[in-house]
């Protein structure tokens, strides 16, 4: 059964590669990685997603990760309990939003401000994207972080207060040293979420394929190019694109998941338990 | 000096706190606003009446202007693909808790962690390749109910064999060395003490399974879901869904009622899928619970 499990995992990898291997000869990477998407011309590089996806996973960072660490401080140091708990229950409901819904919203309420605000273009943005993204993925780095606040020994907490340390050296010489390993586990997570994510880049970044000049610029991901290419021709080198952003994403789930496990030396749990429970 | 650190700290960390929490509660309160009105049967079943609506639930007619076959569809999905993985993923996590060892378990973990970290458009689009493969074996298939039940499942395996894992192997080894003393066989000991013990946290993570199933759109685009194809006939057919019928609505609808229908959805796949999260922690809560009990009396 497990053997089972096993095949198929690698069975992805594989369908993938047989049916994107075809256009890995270097004369279609050439064509592949060129700087731009115009099937009518003939040229169908996939590198404007490619740094689509990256503006709007680093953009999606920017606000998630102090953000995240702001509201694991909040809940590990500075609100009383009673507080911080229900601040951490709400953040874990915050987890069960489906993203479809973000993605919905994200179109009714947030591109309509972000149109008004700074008065030009759609708003369909990767500014858009990154901030719905930044608020899918927080709710999840907050509790990892938390979680390894928490495993901060206690003696050394209390050899800390005993000395007279304030709450900023507790926090600066203790607390973050000492879960540096859970805080770039929650990033890390946060970077795999936001790059595998499909519906709020598709329905909020705007999908245009020219290469974007401003954070106001729209843009297309990876997964959204995969999505809106499906209808096309099963022959076409346009179809055939989508396994290169395919393998592409794969590979970099891939890459992101072995660093957690490096990180975290071999224990598969920490990681994985904080975005379960 | 330390003071202002310290008030600063406070301010940083308080505006961060406001920050999420405003998001979180705009967010649930615009759908609420926009969305609450529409409320009702009438949503979910258009304008028919009551007895219209029992024909509807007996199979015996269809829906024209309601959520109630993209319903239908997300509880077929949801149904399909639970029952394809919770045997493989039962048998997985048991197997990685009690069987495996060195090597073979470490080998297999990566392999799940990697399904775990494999986005979920990607686990969609190796099962549209895989209905193209078996399209030239089978001419007549096509992206349908079927593959997206079986790609769901997919999606949703790590989740099941990670959590039967853990609540393996979070039991006491006093259980299975009192057990094993007593004569039983490994999987007796399994079966009938293990097991029962570790059912609340194995059943807290088939409802995140579940929740996890009911929210994915990127898969079923890319396997078969359609916007308007009523109740399916078969597992051949294509299917709506909720997820998908949000995403669809935000883009194509054409009227203000038909956008307001899709405030709705989003309102009821939210209140669902909120539902599972609680739900799932709540079950676990009540695990921890009884085994602190058991410990205090042994």
């Amino acid at each position: 059964m497990t053997a089972a499990c096993v095949f198929v995992t690698l069975g992805i990898l594989v369908f993938m590669l047989v049916l994107g291997l075809p256009l890995l000869t270097p004369d279609s990477l050439h064509l592949i990685f060129a700087s731009e998407w115009a099937p009518d011309r003939g040229l169908f590089g996939v590198l404007p997603f490619i740094y689509g996806t990256l503006a709007i996973v680093s953009l999606s960072l920017l606000f998630a990760v102090p953000l995240s660490l702001g509201n694991a401080v909040l809940i590990h140091l500075l609100l009383p309990p009673a507080a911080a708990g229900l601040l951490h229950r709400l953040i874990k409901m915050m987890t069960g939003i489906p993203t479809v819904i973000y993605g919905f919203v994200g179109i009714f309420l947030l591109v309509p401000f972000i149109r008004e605000w700074f008065g030009s273009g759609s708003g369909m943005s990767i500014l858009s994207a990154g901030l719905l993204l930044a608020l899918l993925i927080s709710p999840t780095m907050i509790l990892i972080f938390v979680e390894s606040f928490a495993a901060v020994p206690a003696g050394h907490i209390r050899a800390l207060t005993a000395l007279g340390g304030s709450l900023r050296q507790r926090l600066f010489y203790l607390l973050l040293p000492g879960a540096r390993n859970g805080i770039m586990t929650g990033i890390i997570l946060g970077i795999g979420r936001a790059l595998g994510d499909t519906m709020i880049a598709l329905m909020v970044a705007g999908n245009a394929t020219a290469r974007p000049e401003s954070i106001l610029d729209p843009v297309r991901t990876l997964t959204a190019q995969i999505a809106l290419v499906m209808a096309a021709d099963f022959d076409s080198i346009e179809f055939k694109t989508i396994f290169v952003c395919g393998i592409l994403l794969y590979m970099w789930a891939a890459v992101l998941t072995l660093t957690l496990r490096f990180l975290n030396h071999g224990s598969v749990k920490s990681g994985f338990r904080g975005v379960l429970s | 000096m330390t003071r202002f650190y310290n008030f600063m700290l406070y301010l940083f960390s308080g505006l961060c706190g406001l920050l999420l929490v405003g998001s979180a509660f705009t967010l649930v309160g615009f759908l609420l606003w926009q969305g609450a009105s529409i409320m009702g049967l009438k949503l979910i079943f258009g304008t028919l009446d009551m007895s219209e609506i029992i024909d509807v639930i007996f199979w015996q007619r269809i829906v024209i202007d309601g959520l109630w076959p993209a319903m239908v569809g997300t509880f077929f999905l949801v149904f399909m693909a639970l029952s394809t993985a919770l045997p493989l993923g039962l048998g997985a996590g048991i197997y990685l808790a009690e069987y495996a060892g060195g090597r073979t378990k470490t080998f297999f973990s990566i392999v799940f962690d990697l399904l775990a970290g494999v986005p979920s458009i990607v686990i969609g689009l190796f099962g549209f390749s895989l209905t193209l493969y078996l399209h030239r074996y089978f001419p007549g298939l096509r992206p349908c109910l079927l593959i997206s039940g079986l790609a769901l499942a997919l999606l949703i395996l790590p989740y099941l064999v990670r959590t039967t894992q853990t609540a393996l192997e979070e039991l006491p080894d006093s259980l299975r060395l009192t057990a094993a003393a007593l004569g039983a066989e490994k999987s007796a000991v399994i079966i009938s003490v293990l097991l029962p013990q570790a059912l609340p946290g194995i059943f807290s993570g088939i409802v995140l399974a579940i929740g996890r199933a009911a929210e994915d759109t990127a898969v079923i685009m890319l396997t078969g879901v359609v916007a308007s194809a009523g109740i399916p006939r078969s597992l051949f057919d294509n299917y709506e869904a909720l997820p998908f019928y949000i995403y669809y609505t935000a883009s194509q609808f054409s009227d203000q009622y038909e956008l307001q229908q899709g405030f709705g959805a989003a309102l009821v796949l939210l209140v669902i899928c909120i539902l599972l999260f609680t739900g799932a922690g709540l079950i676990r809560k009540k695990a921890t619970l009884r085994l602190l009990y058991q410990h205090r009396h042994p």
